[in-house]
């Protein structure tokens, strides 16, 4: 009898190949068939596109890396949604690029965290945090309150977010997709930002999570 | 999920199974030519190949997670196809509360074949602590502030929902009130309080002065006055002057910085007289709060606790300030 499986053996690059695609089984059956799903492509009924100011404090969010520290994924367990109000659903993050859903909690979630505390108590606490929350670790930001925002490249971001929502974006009556962003916003982007701290952006940002789900 | 990713998924994880199976199958047969523990024929150094098989123990465990692979396929579904317990973690796929709502009482119905996990689970809890909740909603706030097991469950509420600005123990901080004292914005009756929780509270906000009286002259007459409305010692000059220009602050704090709950409108305009400071008591804080104004809000809380449970930390709140 032949053995078949010494040729995998002994061809790297065979061997190679053969292990992609082992590995790739698990994404392909799990998370592939997601893109195409109506479930997790259709924006919740009351999901509505960041503002200029919440979209420059979402960028603001990624680069301080918040994310690393708190998530923005409400599980489904009671544990959860006794502290954080009703699960996450997909929904809510289809317009999401990349979506900020963190994989790790040092600090609370955030997904509903929008409307929970005054703008007063986030400037206060981004400033030190320590001032609101003795016991907390989390660092001070408060560069954030000097740091002004000069807009520029805030029309190209809605653009970019236009685009990249083109097939997930609400439907009109007729059915016709309905842009996140409209011309006049996307040219009024620099002016709405222009001038603002990062602390008004991040604040704006934060208090814009997890509205949607109505 | 459409036919075409149904049948992607059927076919790639039964595909996976059996391929698994086959090749497990193929490798414990003996290509070698050589019986099972006799010599491969190479010595390296002296430590001879000899042609053993997959151990015994390794390979039935890799047949067995096979089997197990279909009973769980068997049991939570697979592709469209639910699988004989009707199991999912939650609803998943809902537009909104409304939606989310109605599926969780279709699928509560003994009959509807659907168990989801999230559901069953807060049934379970609703059952255990919604007669607890219910019995506390029929007492009114007084009662229940001088019940101990109460204030258990409230001080838990209030540490989870509300430390975070208002403090652990409730005395606060700058810019967020003290509610051990009894020195009130909106009110320390029980119904003002579970009023000021249930639909938040927003100051009608203290406007920058600066430039409407005077500058930073004027800025430090009129603190000073105000700092002399507690009986704190003061340049008498510049209270005398500021005195004259708390006309215009009178309109909320009151003739006498007496603070506009005490005029019964609340619109949050701090006593001015009682030496408690919301924004701090020195010179130097309240000479900023004259110059960029102040404007303290209090978010709602009805639509995330629901009434039941404002309903009781309104209880602890109120106790902290009886005696």
């Amino acid at each position: 009898m032949k053995n078949t499986h010494e040729k995998v053996e002994k061809n790297i690059g065979l061997f190679a190949i053969f292990t992609i695609l082992a590995i790739s089984i698990g994404g392909l059956v799990e998370i592939t068939p997601l893109f195409f799903q109506k479930a997790t492509t259709t924006p919740v009924d009351n999901l509505k596109p960041y503002t200029a100011l919440q979209m420059e404090g979402r960028d603001i969010y990624i680069r301080e890396g918040c994310n690393n520290c708190h998530s923005q994924m409400i599980r489904p367990f009671r544990a959860e949604t006794e502290r954080y109000g009703h699960y996450s659903v997909a929904g809510e993050h289809v317009w999401e690029h990349p979506f900020l859903w963190g994989s790790k909690r040092t600090g609370p979630d955030l997904a509903r965290v929008g409307g929970r505390y005054s703008d007063d108590w986030h400037i206060a606490h981004l400033t030190d945090p320590r001032s609101v929350v003795p016991e907390s670790n989390m660092p001070s930001y408060h560069w954030l309150n000097t740091n002004t925002l000069d807009g520029e490249l805030t029309g190209e971001k809605l653009k970019a977010f236009n685009w990249l929502t083109r097939n997930r974006s609400h439907k009109d009556e007729n059915g016709n997709a309905i842009k996140l962003y409209s011309d006049e916003e996307i040219a009024g982007a620099t002016d709405a930002v222009k001038g603002k701290t990062e602390m008004d952006a991040l604040v704006a940002y934060l208090q814009s999570l997890g509205h949607a789900l109505k | 999920m459409s036919n075409f990713w149904n049948i992607w998924v059927w076919v790639l994880s039964l595909g996976t199974l059996v391929g698994c199976f086959l090749i497990l199958r193929m490798c414990l047969k003996n290509f070698a030519g050589v019986e099972e523990g006799e010599s491969m024929g190479h010595t390296f150094d002296g430590i001879e190949e000899l042609n053993n098989p997959l151990p015994k123990w390794w390979s039935t465990f890799f047949l067995l997670t096979i089997v197990w692979a279909f009973g769980y396929i068997a049991l939570y579904g697979l592709g469209n196809w639910t699988g004989l317990l009707g199991w999912k973690s939650s609803n998943q796929g809902i537009l909104n509360i409304a939606e989310s709502k109605a599926k969780t009482a279709e699928y509560l119905k003994k009959d509807s074949g659907v168990l989801v996990q999230y559901d069953r689970e807060i049934e379970q809890a609703d059952a255990k602590y919604g007669p607890i909740f219910d019995a506390y909603a029929a007492r009114s706030i007084e009662d229940l502030s001088t019940d101990a097991e109460v204030l258990k469950v409230g001080q838990r509420l209030f540490i989870q929902n509300c430390s975070q600005c208002h403090g652990s123990d409730a005395r606060g901080t700058t810019g967020f009130p003290n509610l051990t004292d009894k020195d009130w914005l909106y009110g320390g009756t029980p119904e003002q309080i579970k009023e000021s929780i249930m639909n938040g509270r927003k100051a009608v906000g203290m406007m920058a002065w600066g430039a409407a009286i005077g500058g930073e002259q004027g800025v430090k007459e009129v603190a000073a006055y105000v700092i002399s409305l507690s009986g704190r010692s003061v340049n008498e000059d510049l209270a005398t002057a500021g005195k004259a220009k708390f006309g215009i602050c009178a309109g909320c704090h009151g003739p006498d910085g007496q603070g506009s709950l005490a005029m019964g409108t609340p619109m949050g305009a701090p006593n001015l007289s009682d030496n408690i400071w919301l924004y701090g008591g020195s010179q130097r804080a309240i000479e900023e709060s004259i110059r960029n104004g102040r404007a303290g809000v209090m978010p709602p809380w009805k639509a995330i606790l629901g009434e039941e449970k404002v309903h009781v930390i309104s209880a602890y709140i109120y106790s902290l300030s009886q005696d």
